[in-house]
């Protein structure tokens, strides 16, 4: 198999899968009389100034940050065969104990924000140790307790909210932390514009966006190329093989359920250091949620994750625009359902042809051609079993 | 299956009292422990006075609460068994309120319970789709039927409610244009009412009888009692005909079962859209109880349905206790919050007990620890008089945990449960 072939075969799967989600919401959209040609003119429109269109990235790229480490911490447990659907309890507590301790104290700059950064890491890793510790301790199933934990976080939340750590008056409307202190607020990025010669937009880059860079590339090299992150991937696969190799399975699941916290933890981060500065009644939620689809979405690479998320991104972005124009804004939420199906519909189809492509290519050029190295499927001369079981397992390990 | 058949016999006699109390199958250890459970709130509702324990105001309103959740887990149940994962069950449940809400406004209650399961069976039939046919991962798709069910809901209101003469808006659709009847036992629950008058009395343990049976008995309407009955049904179904034996075969070895001539692609199918439509019913209960499609009115009730289904050990009877358990614990919170507390002595009784069990047994780690916990949950009790509105909220799914938490886990999933099956492949 050519090279090209290969890519034209990776790509084969993402660009079917949007092809075909945009093709049945088209088909919903035009059965309910409404014009899918206009809805996604809508979507696609940035508006017409240079300042607005900038605008339009910027709010896609802030949005995109929260969805990116939501992906990845529901990832980190994926790729080792856990379930972590509680990362939507696990942030909201985090975000409110980080807010609450932000605002009490007074430090310099650069140290202000690391602390709130580490209590709310910290108070997200503990959060989802529980499950760690009842699964292993207990054989609590991981689905159950996390689910259970996440209405036990957000009770708390709002308990907190309303009561010890109450910052906003007693008749507001919205119920609020009090404000972090300037020196605990993270300034916007927007020099980089200027610096590249685009418009200033009037809002600003969340400064965020480093942080969850090197923590996305912090996941994928410890992932790949660390002792831990081989432990994980194949306890992942065959938690038979790796308890016979010598890996500590109970331990991998503390270890794993902590590590995917504690990336929770930053999720709101964002948010609460760029723009609100405290946490509200109506602080961003259900990142936990769209967090399983990106991942997903992603195939649980920190690389997928980042393009998922920065779709999913692009068609939050558009539900303001759609309903200025008057058109339903739900449709957006259709599109994101039908693109995670259709996604992981194209991948299994992308993985059969592959094998098939394979299983011919082998049998056609079989004993004759020595590998020379370059190419998956002549490399193995061992017949159609070969390259199958190797496609195989390499699909085990995105899946 | 082993637990259905283990009789008796087959064990060494280990005392007429042991006997008595663990012989008899699964069936009259289940009686014994709902007995000394009636008894423990007995004690627990005398001594506090938290007359809201066993009343049967309560008692309905837990069964109301559980319902939806049992009915989700049935269909957690049904898919589970034939080997696909349900994580979908919460989109199903959106799917089912809607169809409840649109058809209920327009033709009734009946017509409501028939577009709910319908909508739910639509559900069930795209994740079979995806699942059995395109050999999706079961956990992504149900995911995906999650997010798509929610804006599906929501894009449908937003089409055919927003202008619509009868009522209703972009998150809620107009009223039911009838309610489904209610049933009561008359004389006992209804009329004369002799349950209740026995409940008013608040004698030791006969009051709290009478509080249960009348909470079960009286107003119960017809959708409640369908769902009640459904429990036994699929237990019949699943595990005393052909049918469901087949079905069951395709979640412990699909392999073995195609070559034994099941149509396993066929069975996941009827198994996953019979899935979907229970959670369906269960949508339409929740409108039942509301007189109205509402947004977000299942809130998260599938996932809780989910959990109860692993609560129950993938069985029919265990999923109903594990329902029934966060549904009291649920209505006693709904219904007095300082009832709550009064669960606090409740679990100090408990500790206590496993405490003095794991003496005897001189497992004394955690003889201390159960102690500690007792004494550390009897303080509270003693000092607390209310807690506040936040964590009350989430008494039933911290009961749910604590009680997984402290049961053994000797749960067994389907063994094929979650593995796709692809013929010829295997």
């Amino acid at each position: 198999m050519t090279v090209l072939r290969r890519i034209g075969l990776a790509l084969f799967a993402p660009v079917l899968a949007v092809v075909v989600a945009l093709v049945i919401s088209s088909a919903v959209m035009a059965a309910l009389q409404v014009n899918p040609l206009q809805v996604f003119e809508v979507m696609l429109d940035f508006g017409d100034t240079p300042a607005q269109q900038v605008t339009a990235i910027v709010v896609i790229v802030n949005r995109a940050i929260p969805l990116f480490l939501a992906g990845l911490a529901v990832a980190v447990a994926f790729r080792m065969g856990l379930f972590n659907i509680g990362v939507e309890g696990q942030y909201r507590l985090a975000t409110i104990v980080a807010a609450a301790v932000g605002a009490a104290v007074a430090l310099p700059g650069p140290l202000h924000i690391l602390l709130i950064v580490v209590v709310a890491v910290v108070v997200a890793a503990l959060w989802a140790g529980i499950v760690a510790v009842l699964k292993v301790t207990r054989g609590v199933s991981e689905v159950i307790s996390s689910i259970m934990l996440n209405f036990i976080a957000l009770g708390l939340a709002s308990y907190l909210l309303t009561g010890p750590f109450r910052g906003s008056a007693e008749g507001a409307s919205i119920i609020s932390t009090a404000e972090i202190p300037e020196s605990g607020q993270l300034g916007g990025l927007n020099a980089i514009f200027g610096a590249i010669g685009l418009a200033n937009p009037p809002r600003q880059l969340y400064g965020f966006l480093p942080i969850a860079i090197v923590v996305g590339i912090f996941i994928a090299v410890l992932l790949n190329r660390t002792r831990f992150g081989y432990d994980l991937r194949v306890s992942g696969l065959s938690p038979s093989a790796a308890s016979a190799s010598g890996v500590d399975a109970r331990g991998m699941v503390v270890k794993t359920m902590l590590l995917s916290g504690a990336v929770a933890g930053l999720i709101g981060l964002p948010d609460l250091l760029g723009s609100t500065h405290s946490y509200t009644t109506d602080f961003t939620a259900g990142l936990g949620f769209l967090g399983i689809a990106v991942a997903l979405l992603g195939r649980n690479r920190p690389v997928g994750i980042a393009f998922a998320a920065l779709l999913f991104g692009f068609l939050d972005r558009s539900l303001v625009p759609l309903q200025i124009a008057d058109f339903p804004a739900s449709v957006v939420t259709i599109i994101q359902g039908t693109i995670v199906l259709a996604v992981v519909v194209a991948n299994e189809i992308a993985r059969r042809v592959t094998l098939r492509s394979a299983e011919r290519g082998s049998a056609q050029v079989a004993p004759p051609v020595a590998g020379d190295g370059g190419s998956g499927a002549t490399q193995t001369p061992a017949g159609p079993a070969g390259p199958a079981g190797d496609t195989d397992q390499r699909q085990g390990v995105q899946a | 299956m082993s637990t259905v058949v283990s009789s008796p016999g087959t064990r060494p006699s280990r005392g007429p009292i042991t006997d008595l109390l663990t012989g008899g199958g699964p069936v009259r250890r289940a009686l014994w422990l709902a007995i000394a459970a009636l008894v423990l709130f007995s004690l627990v509702r005398a001594i506090s006075g938290e007359e809201a324990l066993t009343s049967s105001s309560t008692m309905a309103a837990a069964l109301l609460l559980a319902v939806p959740i049992g009915l989700a887990a049935l269909g957690g149940l049904f898919s589970e068994r034939a080997g696909v994962v349900n994580i979908g069950l919460e989109g199903m449940m959106i799917l089912g309120t809607w169809g409840a809400g649109y058809a209920g406004y327009q033709w009734g209650w009946a017509a409501a319970l028939i577009g709910g399961v319908l909508f739910g069976a639509l559900g069930g039939l795209l994740h079979a789709v995806a699942t059995v046919t395109f050999g999706v991962d079961h956990v992504v798709s149900g995911v995906a039927i999650n997010i798509l069910a929610a804006g599906v809901a929501r894009f449908l209101s937003e089409l055919l409610y927003t202008d619509n003469p009868a009522g209703g808006g972009v998150t809620q659709s107009p009223a039911l244009s009838s309610g489904p009847p209610e049933l009561s036992i008359p004389v006992l629950s209804s009329g004369p009412d002799l349950l209740g008058d026995l409940e008013r009395q608040h004698w030791f343990l006969i009051s709290d009888v009478a509080g249960v049976l009348r909470g079960f008995t009286s107003g119960v309407g017809v959708l409640t009692i369908l769902a009640v009955l459904l429990v036994p049904a699929s237990y019949l179904l699943l595990w005393r005909t052909a049918f469901g034996l087949r079905l069951r075969s395709c979640g412990e070895n699909p392999a073995a079962a195609d070559s034994l001539g099941v149509a396993v692609y066929r069975m996941k199918y009827i198994a996953v859209i019979i899935s979907g439509a229970l959670a369906g019913m269960g949508g339409v209960f929740l409108v039942f109880i509301a007189g109205i499609y509402r947004e977000n009115q299942t809130n998260g009730r599938g996932f809780i349905g989910l959990a109860a289904l692993i609560f129950g050990n993938w069985r029919p009877g265990g999923l109903a206790a594990g329902a029934g358990l966060f549904g009291f614990a649920d209505a006693l919170q709904l219904r007095s919050r300082t009832a709550v507390v009064a669960l606090l002595l409740l679990v100090a009784v408990l500790l206590a007990g496993v405490a003095i069990w794991q003496a005897v047994r001189r497992h004394l780690v955690q003889a201390i620890l159960a102690g500690g916990f007792a004494a550390l949950s009897l303080t509270c009790y003693l000092l607390i008089d209310e807690l506040p509105p936040g964590i009350v909220s989430f008494t039933p799914h911290l009961t749910t945990l604590l009680v997984l938490s402290l049961a053994s886990q000797r749960l067994r999933m389907p063994q094929a449960d979650g593995l796709v099956y692809r013929r010829g492949e295997h």
